[in-house]
C-alpha cells in the first residue's frame, strides 16, 4: 500500500511535466495542424539552457529556468518564421518532413555542441526528501509540480480569458472565417508555436534536474508528447492534461509492477489503442480524422 | 536506345567489382545497395499510395532479427513453462523466414493502422517501430538485447559444380545484393505498371473518388504494406549476414528518416528516385566523416532535407525528367521552326 501510494505520488509529479509537455504539443497540433516533431528537441533545449546559464555561466538557478523559457519561445517563433511561414498552405505531410529535418538538424547541433555525455544541474534544494507519512519526496520534484502547476494554469487563463487566446480558440475553429473577421493568423501562428515550445521548453528545464540533461532525450519527450495528443484529442488542452497525467500513471505503474525495460514502451502501446478504437482521443468531441 | 538503356545499367552494375578495387568503396557499395532496396520498398507505400510510414525501420530490422534468429537458434522460455528451443537453419533459410516474418508483420500493421490516415498515420506507425525496439532490447532471452546477435553466419548456396559456395567475400556479396536488388526493382516495376499501380496511384489522388469506383482502399493498401514490409525485411536479412552484428539500435527512427531522405531527394513515387537519393546518401557520410563528426553528417542531412521539400518537392529525378522533356520540346520546336522557313523559302 505504501509502495502503491509512492507510486502515485511520483506519477502526479511526472505527470504534471507531462502535460505541459502535451499542452504545447496539442496547441500547436490543433490550431496550426502541424505535426511538430521539433517538440522535444525544444523541451531538450530548455534543459540544456539551464545547464548552460547554471553550470557554465553561474547564472542563479531560478533565473536560469526564466530565460530557459524565454529562450524556447524566441527559437519557436524562428522555427515558425523562416520554415512554417513559407508553407503555409502545404499539405501535412510536407510540413511533416520540414518538421523531422529541423528535428534532426537541432538534435545533432546539441550533440556537437556540449557533447553526448549526460550533463547535471545543480539545484539550490536541500538533498533530504520531505517525509509525508509513508511518501518521501524530494524538495525538487515538489517545485518541479507546483511551478508545472502555475503554468498549466497560466495556459488555461491565457486561452480562455485573454483576446489572445480567443483569436487562438477562433482560429482552432475556422481559420479562414477567423481571418474574415480580422484575426492575423500569421500572428497567431507565430505566437502558438511559440508559446507551445515555451512549454516544452519549461518541462525540459524543470525536468532536466530531476534526470540528466542528454542530446536524446529529446526523442523519447516527441513521441511521448505525441501519445499524450493523441489520448486526449487533437486540440484539446483539457484533454492533454488528463492525458499527461494518464500517462504518467500508465508509466509509473506498468513500471513499478510489470517491467521497467517497457516503461517507455506504454505510451506507445497507448496510442496505438487509442488509435485504434478510439481515434479521437479519450475526451474529444466528434472530429473526423483523417 | 530506350531499350538499350537497361542493359546499360545492368551492364554498369555487372561490372562495378571489376573496376572498384578499394575494399572500402566496395563495402560502402553494399551497404548503400541494401539501404537502396529498403528505401525501394518505403516508395512503394510513399511514393505510390502516399502513405508516409515512418515506421520502416521496422521491418528492416524484423526482416534481420528473424533471419539471424533462424540461423542462429534460440531457445525461449514462455509462461506456463513452455519452451521454444530453435536449432540453427541454413542462412539461406533465414532469409526466407525473414521476408516472411517482415511480410506478415506488415499485414499486420497495415491492417491496423490504415484505419487512420495522415498525421495518425505516421504517429502509429512511429509507435510501432519504437515498440519493436523496446521489444527487441528487453526480450533479452530472444534476442540478447543490448548485448547484440552476434557471429551471424553468411549465406551458403549450392551451386552445380562448385558445391557449396560461402559468401565470405565482398565482390561475391556485392553480387548477391546486385541480384536481389535488381529483382525487387523488376517486382515494383512490374507491381506498379499494373492494375494493382493503377489502384494505388488512383488511392493517392483522391481516395474518396477511387473507393466510389470500387477501388478496395484497404485492401490495396494493405497489399502494398505487406509487399513493401517483405522487401525490407529482405534487405534486412541481408544487411545482418553482411555485417554479422545486429543489436537493438537497428530499429532507431534515424534509419526510417535516411530511407525518407533517399525517398524524397531522388523523387517519391518515380522508379528511379530511390537509387539515386540511395546513392547520394549512401555515399554522401563517406565524403562528410573525412572532415568531419558524425553530429555533422546528420545536421546535413536535416538541412537538406528541408532544402529539398522547399527547393525540389518533387525530387530529384522528375526534375531531370521535366527538364529533359522541356529541352527535347524546345528542340523540336526549333526544327519547326526550320522546317517551316525551308518551306517558305521553296515557295
Amino acid at each position: 500500500m505504501d509502495e502503491l501510494l509512492q507510486h502515485v505520488v511520483n506519477a502526479v509529479i511526472l505527470g504534471s511535466t507531462y502535460a505541459l509537455l502535451g499542452i504545447g504539443l496539442t496547441l500547436i497540433f490543433g490550431i496550426m495542424r502541424v505535426v511538430n516533431f521539433t517538440h522535444g528537441e525544444l523541451y531538450a533545449l530548455g534543459a540544456y539552457a539551464v545547464f548552460f546559464l547554471e553550470v557554465s555561466l553561474g547564472v542563479n538557478f531560478f533565473l536560469a529556468l526564466v530565460i530557459a523559457v524565454i529562450v524556447g519561445c524566441a527559437v519557436g517563433a524562428a522555427i515558425e518564421f523562416v520554415l512554417l511561414r513559407p508553407l503555409l498552405d502545404a499539405d501535412i505531410d510536407t510540413t511533416m518532413l520540414v518538421m523531422i529535418g529541423a528535428w534532426i538538424v537541432m538534435q545533432n547541433t546539441e550533440l556537437l555542441y556540449w557533447g553526448g555525455v549526460s550533463k547535471a544541474v545543480m539545484t539550490p534544494f536541500p538533498e533530504e526528501p520531505l517525509q509525508i507519512g509513508p511518501v518521501f519526496v524530494s524538495w525538487l520534484r515538489l517545485f518541479v509540480l507546483v511551478m508545472a502547476l502555475v503554468l498549466i494554469g497560466a495556459t488555461y487563463v491565457l486561452i480562455n480569458w485573454t483576446k489572445l487566446g480567443k483569436a487562438m480558440r477562433a482560429t482552432f475553429q475556422d481559420r479562414d472565417t477567423a481571418a474574415l473577421m480580422g484575426v492575423n493568423i500569421k500572428g497567431i501562428y507565430t505566437a502558438t508555436f511559440a508559446i507551445g515550445s515555451g512549454l516544452a521548453a519549461a518541462a525540459g528545464a524543470l525536468l532536466g534536474p530531476v534526470f540528466l540533461v542528454t542530446p536524446s532525450m529529446g526523442d523519447l519527450a516527441s513521441l511521448k508528447a505525441f501519445a499524450i495528443v493523441i489520448l486526449g484529442g487533437l486540440g484539446n488542452i483539457t484533454g492533454a492534461t488528463l492525458g499527461g497525467f494518464i500517462l504518467a500513471f500508465v508509466e509509473e505503474i506498468g513500471a513499478g509492477y510489470i517491467s521497467s525495460g517497457y516503461r517507455d514502451a506504454m505510451g506507445f502501446l497507448i496510442i496505438i489503442i487509442v488509435l485504434l478504437f478510439k481515434p479521437t482521443g479519450l475526451f474529444a468531441r466528434a472530429e473526423r480524422i483523417g | 536506345m530506350k531499350r538499350l538503356l537497361p542493359l546499360l545499367w545492368v551492364l554498369v552494375i555487372a561490372t562495378v567489382p571489376l573496376w572498384l578495387r578499394d575494399q572500402y568503396f566496395l563495402h560502402v557499395t553494399i551497404t548503400t545497395a541494401i539501404f537502396i532496396i529498403a528505401a525501394m520498398s518505403l516508395n512503394l507505400l510513399l511514393g505510390y499510395t502516399g502513405q508516409l510510414s515512418l515506421g520502416h525501420v521496422a521491418f528492416f530490422g524484423i526482416g534481420a532479427y528473424a533471419s539471424a534468429l533462424t540461423t542462429l537458434g534460440f531457445n525461449v522460455e514462455l509462461p506456463g513453462g513452455l519452451s521454444i528451443v530453435h536449432t540453427p537453419w541454413p542462412a539461406v533459410a533465414g532469409f526466407v523466414i525473414g521476408v516472411i516474418v517482415a511480410g506478415l508483420s506488415g499485414y499486420a500493421i497495415g491492417k491496423l493502422s490504415f484505419k487512420v490516415r495522415g498525421a495518425y498515420f505516421v504517429i502509429v506507425t512511429i509507435s510501432f517501430a519504437e515498440v519493436t525496439r523496446l521489444v527487441a532490447l528487453n526480450w533479452v532471452e530472444l534476442t540478447q538485447g543490448p548485448l547484440a546477435l552476434t557471429n551471424i553466419p553468411p549465406y551458403t548456396l549450392w551451386i552445380p559444380g562448385i558445391g557449396e559456395y560461402e559468401f565470405w567475400n565482398k565482390t561475391a556479396y556485392y553480387y548477391l545484393v546486385a541480384v536481389i536488388g535488381l529483382l525487387a526493382y523488376v517486382i515494383i516495376k512490374r507491381l506498379v505498371n499494373s492494375r494493382i499501380g493503377r489502384a494505388m496511384v488512383a488511392l493517392k489522388e483522391n481516395e474518396s473518388l477511387a473507393s466510389s469506383v470500387g477501388i478496395d482502399v484497404t485492401r490495396y493498401l494493405v497489399l502494398a504494406a505487406v509487399v513493401s514490409a517483405a522487401m525490407a525485411g529482405a534487405a534486412g536479412s541481408l544487411y545482418a549476414h553482411y555485417v554479422k552484428i545486429i543489436d537493438p539500435d537497428i530499429f532507431l527512427f534515424i534509419y526510417t528518416v535516411t530511407m525518407v531522405i533517399m525517398v524524397i531527394t531522388g523523387g517519391k513515387g518515380t522508379l528511379a528516385g530511390p537509387i539515386v537519393g540511395g546513392v547520394i546518401f549512401g555515399f554522401m557520410p563517406v565524403i562528410v566523416r573525412s572532415f568531419a563528426a558524425p553530429a555533422v553528417q546528420w545536421i546535413l542531412y536535416g538541412a537538406l532535407m528541408i532544402v529539398i521539400v522547399f527547393v525540389l518537392p518533387q525530387g530529384i529525378v522528375p526534375a531531370i525528367e521535366r527538364w529533359a522533356s522541356s529541352w527535347r520540346r524546345s528542340r523540336v520546336g526549333n526544327d519547326a521552326v526550320v522546317l517551316a522557313g525551308s518551306k517558305v523559302r521553296e515557295e
